[in-house]
């Protein structure tokens, strides 16, 4: 089940954190609340895939690309195949070790792990400029 | 040692994890995120490493008891950790990790013998260096 923090702020943007590892959820969602996001995390592939058929909307999700069973490439190309729209933005820390189209699975970005406030300030300018929110 | 003596230690201290190569630009970005709401962030979320780190470790370790050895497998733990490692700012600790890994493409078990107790070495490093620096700062506070 996806950890929400609610925001009483309700113009905030949305971001959803797919990471197996549990100090790399807790960080990303500290990045990201710090720059203007309302935060959920889930933890695997699946789970953000099965959240997200449920009806939850996100306007970013955070994709961690190694994981077991289904890989964020994996569940990106699912979620693009469902017709998510959402910015989906790779990150993980062995990208040189990732023999994978990332741009042909779906996503939109992909860094190298750790997150930073750089990356949640320019995805966050970025989420603006396309006017998706 | 008086406060202004106690403030001065924690600083140097804090300046020798940069100096020596312990920790990165990354420990600095979470010290930013502590704020009024979340004023022990960098304490506890370091506390989760190590928290997770002795479970990662322990299927590392029973996982290099096996024979033959799973590359596979190892590799993936030790991914976990290097994820995690990068997250706090640990970059000798990562630095292991990839040497590591590297030993696993290579299906180098005695490399992988080896950099696994570099591994385990640099984190028992780190974490004492770690918990002194922050029961001196909540000493100071």
């Amino acid at each position: 089940m996806a950890k929400k923090v609610k925001s009483s702020n309700k113009s905030k943007l949305s971001a959803l954190v797919v990471d197996d590892d549990g100090v790399c959820r807790t960080v990303h969602c500290a990045f990201l609340r710090r720059h203007g996001f309302e935060t959920s995390s889930v933890e695997s592939g699946r789970q953000a895939v099965d959240l997200i058929r449920s009806g939850q909307k996100f306007d970013i999700i955070f994709m961690d690309i190694i994981m077991p069973e289904m890989n964020g490439v994996q569940a990106t190309r699912a979620l693009r195949a469902m017709g998510v729209k959402s910015m989906i933005v790779g990150i993980d820390c062995d990208l040189d070790y990732i023999n994978e189209d990332f741009m042909q699975a779906g996503m939109d970005r992909v860094y190298e792990k750790p997150m930073t406030s750089e990356i949640a300030i320019s995805v966050h300018q970025a989420l603006l400029n396309n006017n998706i929110v | 040692m008086d406060r202004n003596q106690m403030q001065l230690k924690i600083a140097c201290l804090r300046k020798s994890f940069f100096d020596e190569g312990f920790l990165d630009e990354q420990f600095i970005q979470l010290e930013d995120l502590q704020d009024d709401v979340n004023p022990n962030f960098v304490e506890e979320i370091v506390g989760s490493f190590y928290g997770d780190s002795v479970r990662l470790l322990r299927n590392l370790e029973l996982s290099l008891e096996k024979r033959p050895f799973d590359f596979c497998k190892l590799e993936n733990y030790m991914h976990l950790f290097k994820s995690s490692s990068s997250s706090i700012g640990a970059i000798k600790v990562k630095r292991e990790c990839t040497r590591f890994q590297d030993y696993c493409k290579a299906g180098n078990a005695e490399g992988c013998i080896s950099s696994y107790q570099q591994v385990k070495q640099e984190h028992a490093i780190l974490r004492r260096k770690l918990e002194t620096y922050f029961k001196l700062a909540r000493q100071a506070a």
